[in-house]
């Protein structure tokens, strides 16, 4: 039998589930938290850091991610403090800064009223959030796909970048990557950041070996200039 | 799938030939319930110079463990080389004393001397120049370690003198650190 | 020849003391990786043939070690017990001290000269550089062979671990540790005491482990390395009081790949404690058993965080994770493990065999016994110096250190690595402890103190330790990640003169944020370097922005290289330019031409009559 736990939450005083985390606690009271590299049926991760919430109380509290943190008994959580959405903003511009075209990226920025970004612009395909990865090999079960090298020089592939015997083509990694996801689609301009949408070709459908690729983009403009 | 930062790797046009019995041998020596790969991956590469592709499939065949998980690790790690060395290896210290004490001009004479940034191989297959994060060797700065031998207080000029030293030598020095340090 | 009972090692040790004679003299010749760059091996071979030449060998003997710490002026030799210290020594040298010795006496021209008077310090104690240390590990290192385990013991060796085993009371064990005040000299200083009582409180289940952490990845600091290659056994010591304090069953110990000395050293020591019945079943016929064993790094400095280092133990990439549940609870392959610091374990015999009283009254308040740190950089005596905790920086950096070794000024001092900050010469009066590094925006770290004088730019060193972190992050947390990296970028951008004040602003908002929101300790310290030297050094930030000039003249596109009136046109400096910038006529004043200029020093090093200015 599931104990249940006491925690703070925004304030209110609430009971969950013991085993929970503090993602799921948050989403069961209604409060929202943004995420990106975390999915439902795939183990999380915590590697985008936008789902961060502040835990303890001053001065001794800290910023954790919510995907992955346990419930403890008696935690303070808040999931919107000015720590907490000084994180997020910062995150969403080193997030546009790197790879503008994602329209996740731009939504939640938007909603974030994020109107500038003040690095360098970088056109990146890839936020290492992981998702293809996890996504192969705990739904797929295949684990064609993984991290290679670290640092700045991180990067997904297949071993030796060499086609895998592992990897059967189905094309679930595009259908969860935020990156690869509905380019703008200019119908509602004042959502939209910018014309980030410069970039119609997905970067993953370009290379030789997933021609055949089953493509789950659906409707993609992208596919279809690139075939004719 | 990442697209950009890492394309096709740059393969030599002769991969090591590698013996299945020795990476056998290598495995049993040290892997036991998943531990102890890194140990076999270094031993292959003193062996070898470098790990080889096939060395690497050899491993996930014998011990089980994903292609992916092998290969993450052999990337991970600095140590670890992925492409074949030169028959002379050049280290060049970039801990913060020896940076304070001039190191990065030395790296970058031996760059230009050898003609190849640090992390790369001379085309004649001499030389590989790397980087290190720190030999612990500090109050001697700038350190480089040419062969697994320590040179202290090098400056552009003992640098150069090094190099052209290593290129008059017709055999490479049999040393017991050079075997041990190979594998940085 | 093992040792089966208590009995039969008090035996063998009280052997091996009657074996020792004090009339004989040794001359110690440290032997560390920094003593064989400097060319030890020939002085001990000088040495060698020395005593067999002269027939001196009854008289005078050669005890190989490892570092003690005053690396600059190695190859030394060391003469006990007398306490004569001999720097630099040459080959041809060797032999007068040899027979100097065997007589009692002492060759007054190769000791140590007084930097003022030229008066000769002999005895190494008096010596400014050693005089206010108090080297309870270094001093150890001068007795003991590490590649004799028989050494060790007549040293005193092991004898703490008699008594722990001969008590047969963990709980007194721990207890003394506690009353120790030991913290973690690895850098987080969480109380030692404390780590191991939570350990023993973990269910025994399939077994504990024990960890020592020898990755030492930040760069400039190399005490570990020195005990390590030094006296082994010290370590192996202080893990086996651990194990019958803590019931651990397994210990490993974790060197990082660049240090291969020590791994031999390591190896060497287990073997021999092994043969010797201390390590593996029913310990010197006891019913405790540990056995230890060596696991190599492969260069990847975000192993020596606890997590990281946990998963590069069991076989996969060096990724942190989140804390709780902490290694403690679950460590290795899920099981209960205590983590601690190279140096953390030479203190633990040290402290069963003086006492924790005794322990405790040295050093600071919540801070005792001694630290080692790494004194380099622009400093005139560089090496490993251990002093009491909470003495001043300004106490080590002069009194020890001996002040600036160039003609520059000292600036400042980095202290605790890329996860540390840089400390002002204007508060060089703070001591050395956790909590006073830690309040003035540093940590101690390791232990690792790098001397900065006016001619290094913080604005680089900053980007320098940035350029560090974003190599060795994993990547895993996208904050850290994007983070060192575009902090990277930004300071890169100021230091090249291309920097706004807008981009000082971001960089700390960004530093902030990074600190924040990222996972394990790489990430959250990867901001001190910045953070601290805006703090104290925000007008030499500045000038880089406003005025486009770096005041040290480091950064690059700021600086010119130029040729005054000093210059004789002898030419050198033209024949060792590798970009052809150098032109003039023999006997005329030289002229570099900044387009080619590369700016790689040559024709400053190269110039005898300091012609070649950087501005």
């Amino acid at each position: 039998m599931n104990g249940m736990i006491n925690m703070t939450l925004n304030g209110l005083a609430v009971s969950v589930e013991k085993g929970m985390t503090i993602l799921e606690a948050a989403k069961f009271y209604g409060f929202p938290i943004p995420t990106l590299c975390h999915m439902e049926g795939l183990s999380p991760y915590g590697a985008c850091r936008l789902c961060v919430v502040e835990i303890g109380e001053a001065p001794r509290s800290k910023l954790v991610t919510s995907c992955t943190y346990p419930v403890e008994e008696g935690i303070i959580v808040r999931t919107a403090s000015t720590r907490v959405l000084r994180a997020r903003r910062m995150i969403l511009e080193l997030l546009l800064a790197s790879c503008p075209q994602s329209k996740i990226i731009q939504d939640l920025a938007a909603a974030h009223d994020i109107r500038q970004q003040r690095f360098r612009q970088e056109h990146e395909d890839c936020i290492l959030c992981g998702l293809c990865v996890r996504m192969c090999e705990e739904q797929m079960m295949a684990k064609a796909i993984g991290f290679r090298y670290r640092g700045e020089k991180r990067s997904i592939g297949t071993p030796f970048d060499l086609h895998s015997e592992e990897c059967r083509l189905c094309g679930a990694c595009m259908y969860v990557c935020p990156a690869c996801q509905l380019r703008c689609t200019y119908t509602e301009p004042d959502k939209a950041i910018c014309g980030g949408c410069a970039n119609l070709s997905p970067p993953c459908v370009e290379k030789e070996p997933f021609d055949d690729m089953m493509c789950y983009m659906a409707p993609c403009v992208a596919c279809e200039i690139k075939k004719d | 799938m990442n697209a950009g930062a890492c394309g096709r790797l740059e393969r030599t046009s002769v991969e090591a030939h590698v013996d299945e019995q020795e990476i056998r041998l290598i495995i049993n020596r040290h892997y036991s319930n998943c531990d102890g790969l890194i140990a076999v991956l270094e031993e292959i590469q003193t062996s070898y110079g470098y790990l080889p592709e096939s060395a690497l499939r050899m491993v996930a065949d014998i011990t089980g463990r994903s292609m992916v998980d092998i290969y993450g690790v052999a990337t991970f790690y600095r140590s670890f080389s992925l492409q074949p060395r030169g028959r002379h290896h050049i280290c060049v210290c970039m801990g913060t004393a020896c940076h304070v004490r001039g190191g990065p001009m030395v790296a970058e004479a031996l760059e230009r001397q050898l003609g190849i940034k640090a992390g790369e191989t001379t085309v004649d297959g001499e030389f590989t120049l790397e980087t290190v994060n720190c030999l612990g060797a500090c109050a001697l700065g700038p350190i480089v370690v040419a062969d697994g031998v320590y040179h202290s207080k090098v400056d552009a000029a003992a640098a150069k003198k090094l190099v052209e030293n290593l290129e008059a030598e017709q055999e490479q020095p049999e040393s017991e650190p050079a075997a041990a340090v190979s594998s940085l | 020849m093992r040792l089966n009972s208590l009995e039969a090692f008090a035996e063998l040790r009280a052997d091996l003391f009657n074996g020792m004679e004090d009339a004989v003299r040794t001359l110690v010749i440290p032997a560390g990786t920094c003593g064989r760059a400097s060319g030890a091996e020939e002085v001990i071979q000088a040495a060698r043939k020395a005593l067999l030449q002269d027939g001196i060998a009854d008289s005078v003997r050669v005890r190989v070690t490892g570092c003690h710490g005053f690396c600059e002026m190695e190859p030394s030799i060391l003469v006990l017990p007398d306490g004569v210290f001999y720097p630099r020594v040459k080959p041809e040298d060797v032999e007068r001290i040899a027979l100097a010795a065997s007589r009692s006496e002492i060759v007054e021209e190769l000791v140590w000269a007084d930097a003022d008077t030229s008066a000769p310090i002999p005895l190494q104690e008096d010596i400014p550089f050693f005089k206010k240390q108090r080297r309870a590990i270094l001093s150890r290192s001068e007795r003991v062979n590490p590649e004799d385990i028989e050494s060790y013991i007549a040293s005193g060796g092991y004898a703490a671990l008699f008594k722990v085993l001969e008590r047969d009371d963990p709980e007194w064990v721990i207890g003394e540790v506690k009353a120790s005040g030991l913290r973690g000299r690895g850098g987080a200083g969480f109380p030692t005491g404390m780590k191991w009582e939570m350990l023993a409180k973990q269910p025994a289940g399939d077994g504990k482990y024990l960890v020592c952490n020898a990755d030492e990845g930040d760069p400039g600091a190399y005490m570990d390395r020195s005990v390590l290659e030094g006296n082994p056994h010290i370590i192996l010591e202080g893990m086996l009081i651990a194990a019958c304090a803590t019931g651990a069953t397994e210990g490993i110990i974790y060197v990082r790949n660049e240090y291969p000395l020590a791994i031999k050293h390591l190896h060497l020591a287990l073997e021999q404690a092994r043969e010797l019945g201390l390590l593996g079943h029913n310990i010197l016929g006891t019913d405790y058993s540990f056995d230890i064993r060596v696991v190599r790094g492969a260069g990847a400095f975000v192993c020596g965080e606890e997590t990281a280092l946990i998963r590069s133990i069991e076989g996969s990439m060096g990724e942190p994770r989140q804390r709780p549940p902490f290694p403690i609870q679950r460590g290795i392959h899920g099981k209960p493990t205590s983590i601690n610091n190279v140096e953390t374990w030479a203190n633990i015999p040290i402290i069963l065999e003086q006492g924790a009283e005794l322990f405790a009254s040295v050093g600071a308040e919540r801070n005792s016994g001694t630290k080692i740190f790494s004194l380099v950089g622009k400093i005139k005596n560089t090496g490993l110096v251990e002093v009491p905790m909470g003495m001043t920086i300004q106490e080590i950096v002069y009194d020890i250190g001996g002040g600036p070794s160039g003609d520059s000024n000292i600036k400042a001092v980095q202290t605790g690595g890329p996860s540390g900050g840089c400390i002002p010469a204007s508060r060089f009066d703070l001591p050395i402890d956790y909590d006073s590094l830690a309040r003035a925006g540093s940590i101690m770290g390791s232990g690792g103190m790098i001397v900065m004088d006016g001619r290094t730019c913080v604005v680089d060193v900053a980007r320098y330790f940035m350029g560090f972190l974003k190599d060795e992050s994993c990547g895993k947390c996208f904050t850290c990640r994007k983070g060192t990296q575009r902090m990277y970028e930004l300071l890169d951008d100021i230091s090249s003169g291309k920097g706004t004040v807008e981009h000082l602003d971001l960089l700390e908002k960004l530093a902030l944020v990074v600190k924040d929101t990222t996972m394990c300790g790489l990430g959250q310290t990867s901001a001190n370097p910045v953070l601290s030297t805006l703090r104290y050094f925000r007008e030499e930030y500045l000038d880089h922005i406003e005025n486009k000039r770096c005041p040290a003249g480091v950064c690059k596109p700021l600086i010119r290289y130029t040729i005054n009136e000093n210059c004789t046109g002898c030419r050198a400096c033209a024949k060792n330019c590798p970009a052809d910038a150098i032109s003039g006529e023999r006997k005329q004043r030289h002229v570099i031409d900044a387009e080619k200029c590369i700016k790689c020093g040559n024709c400053l090093a190269a110039c005898k009559f300091n012609a070649v200015e950087v501005v």
